[in-house]
């Protein structure tokens, strides 16, 4: 019972990653209606830029945790500007196509400068060490990731839903003529939201820069099973994505307690199931 | 992008000159080495662009020609894909010219490939694969394992752990054939030194979080954790264990670790670890000169000391050369018959390579240093014990390989 309690909670943390990973392909997909395959990829050039920077400018994991993000935001709003804003007429196919390109591209230029090992980010110092809860032993970092993962997830969708910036964007998906004939520039919000959407990735590959060995390759494992989060949560719906994340954590923790070679196909079994009695996902809205 | 990549190679190889083999007494013209390893995947930085390094290296030490013909370095990536790796080896026979297949890193892709270069009497020298299946029952007469194999790994590890206090055990197992095998080859080894093993868990290869299996590995309350994996697996496993207090608490001993891994993991982490290695760079006089000029290569862009796959396969290919420059063929059978006639003596080691195919030399029992102790880059090992050859791999009686008479 004890093993399966620590069980769980590990699920937790898994389940904020995939959460704030989601949350971003979901607003990417939700708003600017791009299936963003490069998120993987921004998620590790967002750890690299955290561990480039201690190592070679001295600058530390709280600077990083913003400046990172920041980075990897324009990068992407320059990606937008330059190259995905030309598809938005056509089919979502070449937006998906032209995002894995660029993944391939960016791993493949890091595995060439830095190679597969990888190099390893030290724990920040205020968060090192640990508590034992009784049923297991829980490191400081990890209940970090937990609570600031919940946190921005819940402002985004705040954001998105019940203010009046997310109204405009979301009357901007919902009919952009419309919503730019009321004087709202709409390309430079689309510009914006996918900055948004890949800072996010950047911000979670800053937040796992510390537990996993950050190497060229740690996006792409994660980013199938993300995918997979945003499907079964419903494409494109935010509080789903959220939900979801950490509810598959939870369900992918329990199977590495019960039964741990299938720990890495659980969560397309259960995206086959949602498939077959709800294609639009969970908390995906029919059309 | 690699598929293209491999187009490209095949449009390539298809463009030689398939002139048949001539009765002369190198065949086509040239003696052609082809680098068949991983050039991306996870064991890249450990054999993959290093290997092709250290195969150019020993054809330029040896001086570009062996009976007065050149001697030719091809490469290509199996992408740790059993099947496109016998693709490529068989066009490598058939329309290359390729006389001997080297590295062939990860079990899979060397157990696909060497009844194909048996077939079309070709030799295979292999640095990296560690299932003892290869100088056991799948053994054949024109391969040659070269640096490790995992009972080797297993022994040197399991046993001296096991001598220096270690009794119960608890395995961190990747859940393929390498994996399993390692596991149950380090196990036996364990029980038969008076250890017990407690359990193991088997994760999915390439795993990013060890928490839950860390957290496992900690209940069972085993004094080792030992980790049966490899690569990037292993490199988490280290680094969430201490995150975790498994360690100090619970010693970790990593069966198969690689200096690459070590350089990337950092002293810090992967301190006190007990690990097996066939080389080490700062060992001695010689394998010091010889790790010195590999880091001085031009190519050599991130400067790292060589890995003991890719030392290996440096001994090996020299070996290999001599043999043909002394059989005066580059037949396949007449060089086999004298590599396994000559015994090596090199930077690498001292030994001779049974009728199975297995090169036995001596391993080494390492301790990693603490950064305290470090005293200079890549300075990260203590040797603490030199197992010789007899003690270090399984005697030629014990093989299950037909070859071996009994």
């Amino acid at each position: 019972m004890q093993a399966l309690f620590g069980q769980l909670l590990v699920g937790l943390i898994n389940g904020s990653f995939y959460a704030l990973l989601s949350l971003g392909l979901a607003i990417i997909f939700g708003l600017v209606n791009v299936v963003n395959f490069a998120h993987g990829a921004l998620y590790m050039t967002g750890a690299f830029l955290a561990w480039f920077g201690l190592a070679n400018l001295g600058i530390g994991y709280w600077p990083a945790l913003l400046l990172s993000p920041l980075a990897v935001g324009l990068f992407g709003m320059v990606l937008e500007r330059t190259m995905l804003r030309r598809l938005y007429q056509l089919d979502n196919l070449y937006g998906l196509l032209l995002t894995f390109g660029l993944t391939l591209i960016v791993e493949g230029l890091f595995h060439h400068a830095y190679g597969n090992s990888g190099n390893s980010y030290p724990v920040p110092e205020a968060l090192q060490g640990g508590t034992d809860l009784g049923f297991m032993f829980l490191p400081r970092y990890r209940a970090w990731v937990v609570l600031v993962s919940v946190a921005v997830c819940f402002a985004s969708w705040f954001v998105i839903e019940r203010t009046r910036l997310g109204a405009y964007l979301r009357a901007g998906t919902e009919n952009p003529r419309l919503l730019q004939a009321f004087g709202v520039n709409v390309p430079l919000m689309k510009t914006l939201t996918f900055g948004f959407g890949v800072a996010l990735a950047g911000f979670a590959g800053v937040m796992a820069a510390p537990i996993y060995q950050v190497s060229p390759s740690m996006g792409s494992s994660l980013v199938i099973v993300v995918f997979a989060v945003v499907v079964i949560g419903g494409m494109g719906s935010i509080f789903g994505s959220i939900v979801t994340g950490l509810g598959l954590g939870l369900v992918e923790g329990l199977t590495k307690y019960l039964y741990p070679a299938a720990s890495s196909t659980v969560v397309f079994a259960v995206m086959a199931v949602v498939l077959l009695f709800r294609p639009v996902g969970l908390f995906g809205r029919e059309t | 992008m690699r598929k293209t990549a491999s187009l490209l190679m095949a449009l390539a190889l298809l463009s030689l000159p398939s002139a048949g083999r001539a009765a002369d007494k190198v065949s086509d013209g040239a003696v052609r080495i082809g680098v068949l390893t991983d050039m991306t995947g996870f064991y890249s930085d450990l054999a993959g662009p290093g290997s092709v390094l250290a195969v150019k290296m020993a054809v330029a030490d040896f001086g570009g020609k062996v009976l007065g013909k050149p001697i030719e370095v091809v490469s290509a990536d199996h992408q740790n894909k059993p099947d496109i790796a016998s693709n490529i080896a068989r066009k490598w026979f058939d329309e290359g010219g390729v006389d001997a297949v080297v590295d062939l890193v990860n079990s899979g892709t060397a157990l696909a490939v060497m009844p194909l270069a048996a077939e079309k009497k070709r030799i295979t020298l292999l640095s990296g694969p560690g299932t003892t299946a290869i100088t056991g029952d799948k053994c054949t007469a024109y391969n040659v394992h070269y640096t490790y194999d995992n009972w080797a790994l297993a022994n040197g590890t399991g046993r001296e752990v096991v001598a220096s206090g270690g009794k119960t055990w608890f395995f961190i197992t990747a859940d393929y054939v390498f994996g399993k095998s390692l596991e149950a080859d380090t196990s036996k080894v364990v029980e038969a030194a008076g250890g017990k093993v407690l359990g193991f868990v088997r994760h999915p290869q390439n795993t990013s979080d060890f928490s839950s299996y860390l957290l496992q590995a900690q209940a069972s309350g085993a004094q080792v954790v030992g980790m049966a994996n490899a690569g990037a697996d292993t490199i988490n496993t280290i680094k969430q264990a201490r995150e975790f207090g498994v360690t100090p608490k619970q010693t970790l001993a990593g069966l198969l670790v690689f200096i690459s891994d070590i350089h990337s993991l950092g002293l810090e982490l992967a301190k006190n670890m007990y690990l097996t290695t066939a080389f080490y760079w700062d060992r001695d006089a010689a394998s010091r000169a010889w790790a010195k000029r590999f880091q001085a290569l031009p190519d050599n862009q991130k400067k790292a000391m060589p890995t003991m796959v890719q030392a290996g396969l440096y001994s090996a290919v020299t070996h290999y050369l001599q043999a043909i420059q002394a059989a005066g063929t580059d037949a396949a059978d007449p060089v086999m018959a004298k590599m396994k006639a000559t015994p090596v003596n090199d930077f690498f080691g001292q030994g001779t390579i049974g009728p199975d195919g297995l090169f036995r030399h001596a391993m080494y029992l390492v301790q990693v240093k603490s950064p305290a102790e470090s005293k200079y880059p890549w300075d990260y090992y203590k040797i603490l014990k030199t197992i010789p050859p007899a003690q270090a791999f399984p005697s030629v009686e014990a093989q299950a390989c037909p070859l071996v008479k009994k």
